[in-house]
């Protein structure tokens, strides 16, 4: 069957983004990972989406909306790590531990 | 407004007398005039050429001109009226009123405050030139004008009331004039206590007789008194002598006439008017307007009175014989004629008591303003430093002789007040009282020959040349000497002047019948005894202190063996009076202040502090212990907790992430293997 | 004046409340500014007590009936009202109050005690007033009860923080206490122990009023069950009591009266004046207003009590005033024998002794708060209230001690001043108390109250002689000494002028008590009191 072939490669993208997520001190690269698993969770979408075949087409319009989103987030995000660069000339998540007991 | 009882008053006694027109009905101004001028003086007097005393003075004129007119129409037709106004009603029919009454005995009274005391102020604007606050001096003179006419012109007992202190008040200020020494003002004060002391009986009485009778109106307490009112009955006694005890006090009557002689420290003029013409027959003019409830009521109350009254005038006059200050032998002698007051209208002479009234403030004021006089010449009170001072003041001299013989009852006025007095005494049957009296006559003259030796003849002794007085002074003793000389002939027995009549029917105007007893004819024996005890007197005295002895202290002294000593220190009533004062002042307020602080405050204290000791076991024991050890534990343990937990807390945001997966994956295999 | 009738007494307590607010605005430095809006505020007040003079209806009416009526739910759940209104008795205490408070604003615009801070001091004041007033217009007992309890608190500071710092040795204390600090504590717990108490006989009242209806805080209808005889046996004994000990502990009454001495002593001039002039009012008009109303018999069975300890105090008061060093505690004590007049009043029964006693207060207000404005006044130029070192007064300041004397002879109740009529008719009233009180007691009364006015008169001269005359002692010769101020004279002369017009003319106050006072005694003891009087003249 077609739909376990995009399940695999979604749940392999989803792997790779917490392995990112977790082991990479590169904030750019974190929030990368992070839109890698975005990515796979989409995947998923449009994958069942195709299979099951909604009236309205829930899917498609769930995966937009991701895709949107996760551009904002980005966005943000980047702008985050821009002014935390300027202010600490690091990007690593190591030296931002100033949360903590 | 005419009170309307007052005509059935007329009507029910068939009194003959006018109303007095607008004269009696407006006479309020005459008590009103000497307060306004206390407070223009103290307003504008410093500012005035005799600083103040042309208001005094004009304020007394007006009023001595009203009074005249007065006592010519009451002479003429009889004068009758009361206005009251309210200034105080309660509920259930307790009414205060002020007001002025107007009759035969008021009219007096007007007449004796408003002229001599025009003369003495007159008098006093030379004595005091150049004295300190003179502006004050007439002010408080001016509030004692006002508040005697307020206590003569009083129509009832709370009016009478507001005078009666008012005097005090200011012979209290007067007294102590000169109040930067402290003698002067203890002085003060102690005129004040007792007469406060007396005041206690005023206040006390007129309560009582008011109550019995449901008002404070002289008017009706009398009417009362007449009709035989059972409830008033019942008080009548105890009423009267609580009256009589607070005359006693104004009207110094032994046992309290010890605040009078002390009373000299003010200056001389005030001596004169307050302290022998005028306030001190408070009393007596209490008694006088009282008088039918004396003579109705309460008889019971009229041998106490009699008693003291003769005590006072033969054993305080006793007391002038060694006095050295020649103000304290005159206030011993007033002491001494109020005493003659007091008998003669205890034993019903309310006439006689009267008439003596009326000549004793002419012929005192007058020995009074000599003295002062005298004292203004040689600047001392002590007769030690006078003598032989006819040659140097003549004006002063004849007028004082003239008051002498007045008062020491030979032929002038005195003579016929005192025989009045004398005879009624003896007629009502209290013959020993009349000897007392007749004693005393004698002591009189005998003392004011001593005083006039001293001062008048001999040699003089002081240190300054003395002077005769400015004219401003002598004027008014020569004025006074007049009706010092002729009063007497106001009143002779039985006879009566044309047109005006006699003394004895100008008092007899009244509310109500006096039932008053007086003679009705001269009685020659009586009267020709008290002549002769005072023709013996005199001749004593002079022969013993004529004579200018070398040594000062010798001439003056008059030391009878046994009795010298008690008489200078008059009776030590004195001591008695000071030590009662003294332990009231001093153990007494001194234990009760302690009670104070270490009784009453000691057992709040103690309160507070067992209290206190209380709330710090149940602090240190109960609270801290206890109850804080609860709420202790639970916040230690909560404290423990967090110390581990927060170990958690490492910052990384990754470690949050990777617990954040562990979570989400162990959620995944509970909800893909175990549900 | 339609808004009067429903809003004057309601603006005359709350205004000086809405003056805190305006002062609280106003920066601490701008002293000017404040003693504006505070002179401002009272003297609105005050006028606003004319008015309600204008207003009033002297005709009176039966008792219990009130003027300028308000009656507003307030606190639901208990039957609370906010029930306000004025009638004879009432009214002149209230304007006496706000007169005072004005005067001691204008006294205070240049005296300010230690440590100053006028900001403080004035708002102190503004809710003193407020707590005051209300006193004596509340006709609901919480709200009586609030306002009775409110003065406390601002007396309390006053007293705390601008009182007399000097440490003083009191008994029982191992160490030197600092006076204000013992007065203001003895103060407050003092009075607050007696304000438990009748807060006690309060609720008791509130719960047995049950029996008779819904239960009520309500004043009025109180006294229309207590007039019925309501209230007896020993429920009423022990709430008697109750009330008994919060007013006397305020009036102050021998032997309760021990922090009065201190708190005067240790108090501010303005404090001390206004703790004098109308907190010991509050005490004796509880007495006139709650306690007899509501509890005539219990009244009749305490009355003799009420008036030997009130002799004992006038005659205690005198007494320990001879004994005195310190010139504003023996004003202090001489408060209690006067405030004793107004109780042996009170305790007659009659309509005399009533009337006596608000005119005794009224002019125990006048006279005793002149006589601590001018200690106050003395203590601020000598730096000392020891009569030992004064002396010659009269010669250093001629005005001052002239006012001096004339407020010492208003104060031992010379005739003719205002301090004489409650004197003369406490007197009288005891002659003739209400019918079935024991003659005895207090005629016995009556003779040891006029023996206590001879102490009067003579500690009060006594005190001249040492202040006021004589030459002053050497360390005051080369002192220079500025006489009274205009301040001053604004705040004493409308005393001196309101002593003098009562004096001789009482209609003053008796014209809005008499009926009322009568009326009340007509009312709950049955007409009988006046059996005596009843023959009395009209004018």
């Amino acid at each position: 069957m077609i739909l376990n072939q995009f399940l695999i490669l979604a749940a392999a993208l989803f792997a790779f983004g917490i392995y990112g997520l977790l082991v990479r001190r590169n904030i750019v690269l974190i929030l990368l990972s992070v839109e890698l698993m975005l990515t796979a969770v989409n995947i998923n979408f449009i994958a069942f989406e195709s299979v099951f075949r909604s009236s309205d087409a829930i899917g498609q319009v769930f995966t937009i909306f991701i895709i949107t989103v996760a551009a904002a987030e980005v966005g943000i995000g980047l702008a985050i790590v821009l002014m935390i660069f300027r202010n600490r000339k690091s990007a690593n998540v190591d030296d931002l531990r100033l949360m903590r007991y | 407004m005419q009170s309307g009882f007052l005509i059935l008053a007329q009507e029910a006694h068939e009194i003959q007398a006018g109303d007095g027109g607008w004269w009696a009905d407006t006479a309020g101004i005459m008590l009103v005039l000497p307060l306004g001028a206390f407070l223009l003086i103290l307003a504008v007097g410093k500012r005035m050429k005799y600083d103040g005393g042309e208001i005094a003075i004009g304020a007394l004129a007006i009023n001595a001109v009203w009074a005249s007119v007065l006592m010519v129409l009451n002479m003429t037709e009889g004068v009758l009226t009361q206005t009251t106004f309210v200034i105080g009603r309660i509920g259930s029919g307790l009414v205060f009123e002020l007001g002025w009454i107007v009759d035969g005995l008021s009219i007096l009274m007007y007449f004796l405050v408003s002229v001599v005391g025009l003369l003495v102020f007159i008098y006093a604007v030379g004595y005091m030139k150049g004295d300190r606050r003179v502006p004050w001096f007439f002010a408080a003179f001016s509030l004692f004008a006002g508040s005697m006419l307020v206590l003569v012109g009083a129509p009832n007992l709370v009016q009478m009331i507001i005078g009666w202190e008012g005097v005090g008040l200011a012979s209290y200020l007067l007294i102590g004039f000169y109040w930067e020494d402290i003698a002067n003002v203890k002085a003060g004060n102690k005129a004040f206590l007792v007469n406060k002391v007396a005041d206690v009986g005023l206040v006390l009485g007129a309560i009582i007789l008011a109550l019995a009778v449901g008002s404070f109106d002289f008017f009706d307490i009398n009417e009362a008194a007449i009709s035989g009112n059972a409830e008033l009955g019942a008080v009548a006694v105890v009423g009267a002598l609580l009256l009589f005890f607070g005359a006693m006090g104004k009207s110094a009557v032994f046992p309290l006439h010890i605040w009078l002689p002390d009373a000299m420290a003010g200056p001389t003029p005030v001596s004169a008017l307050m302290h022998a013409a005028t306030m001190v027959t408070a009393g007596v003019y209490l008694m006088a307007r009282m008088f039918p409830l004396y003579q109705n009521m309460a008889q019971e109350a009229r041998t106490p009175m009699i008693v003291l009254g003769a005590i006072t005038l033969f054993g305080v006059g006793l007391l002038a014989l060694v006095a050295k200050d020649i103000k304290r032998l005159l206030a011993y002698s007033t002491v001494s004629q109020l005493g003659y007051m007091m008998t003669a209208i205890a034993a019903g002479g309310y006439t006689a008591s009267m008439f003596h009234l009326f000549t004793h403030a002419f012929f005192k004021a007058l020995l009074f303003l000599c003295a002062g006089s005298v004292i203004h010449a040689v600047h001392s009170n002590n007769m030690s430093d006078m003598g032989g001072l006819r040659k140097y003041m003549p004006r002063t001299y004849w007028t004082w002789i003239a008051g002498s013989l007045a008062l020491a009852g030979v032929g002038l006025s005195g003579f016929w007040s005192k025989d009045e007095i004398l005879s009624t005494v003896g007629n009502e049957g209290y013959q020993f009282v009349m000897w007392v009296a007749i004693a005393g006559a004698f002591v009189t003259a005998f003392y004011m020959a001593r005083a006039t030796a001293l001062t008048f003849h001999g040699s003089y002794k002081g240190q300054r040349e003395p002077h005769e007085s400015p004219s401003v002074m002598t004027v008014p003793l020569i004025l006074l000497a007049i009706p010092t000389v002729f009063a007497g002939l106001l009143n002779i027995p039985g006879f009566s002047w044309p047109a005006i009549g006699n003394f004895t029917e100008w008092l007899a105007v009244r509310i109500v019948p006096m039932g008053d007893h007086h003679a009705e004819s001269i009685d020659w024996l009586i009267a020709g005894i008290g002549l002769l005890a005072a023709v013996a007197g005199i001749a004593v005295g002079w022969a013993i202190f004529s004579k200018d002895r070398d040594r000062q202290e010798d001439r003056d002294l008059f030391e009878i063996p046994v009795f010298y000593p008690l008489f200078r220190r008059g009776y030590y009533i004195d001591d008695v009076a000071l030590g009662v004062v003294g332990a009231t002042n001093g153990p007494i307020a001194r234990f009760v202040d302690w009670t104070n602080t270490h009784i009453l405050d000691a057992i709040v204290n103690g309160v507070g502090m067992a209290v206190k000791h209380l709330g710090g076991f149940v602090y240190g024991v109960i609270d801290q212990r206890g109850v804080d050890g609860v709420v202790h534990g639970v916040s230690a343990a909560a404290d423990g907790a967090g110390s581990v937990l927060r170990k958690m807390q490492t910052g990384r945001v990754q470690q949050y992430a990777a617990s954040f997966v562990a979570g989400a994956l162990i959620l995944v295999v509970v909800f893909v293997f175990v549900l | 004046m339609e808004w009067f009738e429903s809003w004057g007494v309601s603006l005359i307590v709350f205004l000086p409340l809405a003056g805190v607010l305006l002062l609280g605005l106003i920066p601490k430095a701008n002293e000017n500014a404040l003693k504006r809006t505070a002179l401002l505020v009272s003297l609105a007040v005050f006028a606003l007590s004319l008015v309600l003079i204008g207003q009033f209806d002297f005709g009176g009416g039966r008792y219990n009936t009130y003027q300028f009526e308000v009656n507003q739910t307030w606190i639901g759940s208990i039957n609370a009202n906010y029930h306000i209104g004025v009638d004879g008795i009432s009214l002149p205490l209230l304007v006496l109050s706000t007169f005072v408070m004005l005067l001691a604003v204008i006294y205070s615009w240049n005296n300010w005690d230690e440590p100053k801070n006028p900001k403080a001091f004035l708002i102190l004041m503004m809710i003193l007033a407020t707590g005051m007033n209300g006193t004596f217009v509340a006709l609901d007992l919480v709200l009586f009860f609030v306002f009775f309890e409110i003065v406390l608190l601002p007396m309390y500071f006053m007293i705390g923080i601008w009182g007399d710092r000097t440490p003083r040795r009191i008994p029982g204390f191992s160490r030197d206490v600092e006076t204000r600090l013992y007065a203001s504590i003895k103060f407050f717990l003092f009075t607050l122990f007696g304000s438990a108490f009748m807060l006690l006989g309060f609720l008791a009242l509130y719960f047995e009023s049950a029996s008779f209806g819904e239960r009520t805080f309500d004043i009025v209808q109180l006294t229309e069950l207590g007039a019925l005889g309501s209230f007896t046996g020993s429920f009423a004994f022990w709430v008697f009591g109750a009330m008994f000990l919060g007013f006397a502990i305020k009036v102050p009454m021998w032997p309760f009266h021990t922090w009065l001495p201190d708190a005067h002593t240790a108090a501010p001039t303005v404090g001390s004046v206004l703790l004098a002039a109308i907190l010991l009012k509050l005490g004796s008009y509880g007495f006139i207003r709650i306690a007899l109303p509501i509890l005539p018999d219990e009244a009749r069975n305490w009355a003799p009590a009420i008036a030997i300890l009130a002799v004992i105090g006038i005659i205690y008061g005198s007494l320990a005033c001879l004994a005195q060093t310190d010139l504003k505690r023996l004003i202090a004590f001489s408060s209690v024998g006067h405030m004793g007049f107004v109780m042996l009043g009170i305790a007659t029964l009659t309509d005399i002794g009533i009337n006596a006693a608000i005119i005794g207060m009224v002019a125990h207000g006048l006279i005793t708060g002149l006589l601590f404005f001018l200690a106050g006044s003395m203590h601020h130029r000598y730096h000392t209230r020891d009569m030992a070192r004064l002396g010659g007064n009269l010669k250093l300041m001629p005005v001052l001690g002239g006012i001096l004397a004339f407020t010492a002879m208003a104060s031992l109740g010379l005739p003719g001043l205002a301090g004489f009529w409650g004197e003369f008719m406490s007197l009288v009233s005891a002659y003739n108390p209400l019918d079935g009180l024991s003659l005895g007691v207090f005629r016995t009364s009556m003779v040891l109250a006029a023996i206590g006015t001879v102490l009067t008169a003579g500690y009060m001269l006594w005190m001249l002689q040492k202040v006021n005359l004589g030459e002053p002692a050497d360390e005051w010769q080369s002192h220079e000494f500025h006489d009274v101020d205009r301040f001053e004279i604004a705040a004493w002369v409308p005393l001196i002028i309101l002593i003098v017009v009562i004096g001789f003319y009482p209609n003053v106050v008796f014209s809005a008590t008499t009926d009322t006072v009568t009326s009340l005694v007509d009312m709950v003891f049955n007409g009988d009191a006046t059996a005596a009087l009843t023959s009395l003249k009209g004018g």
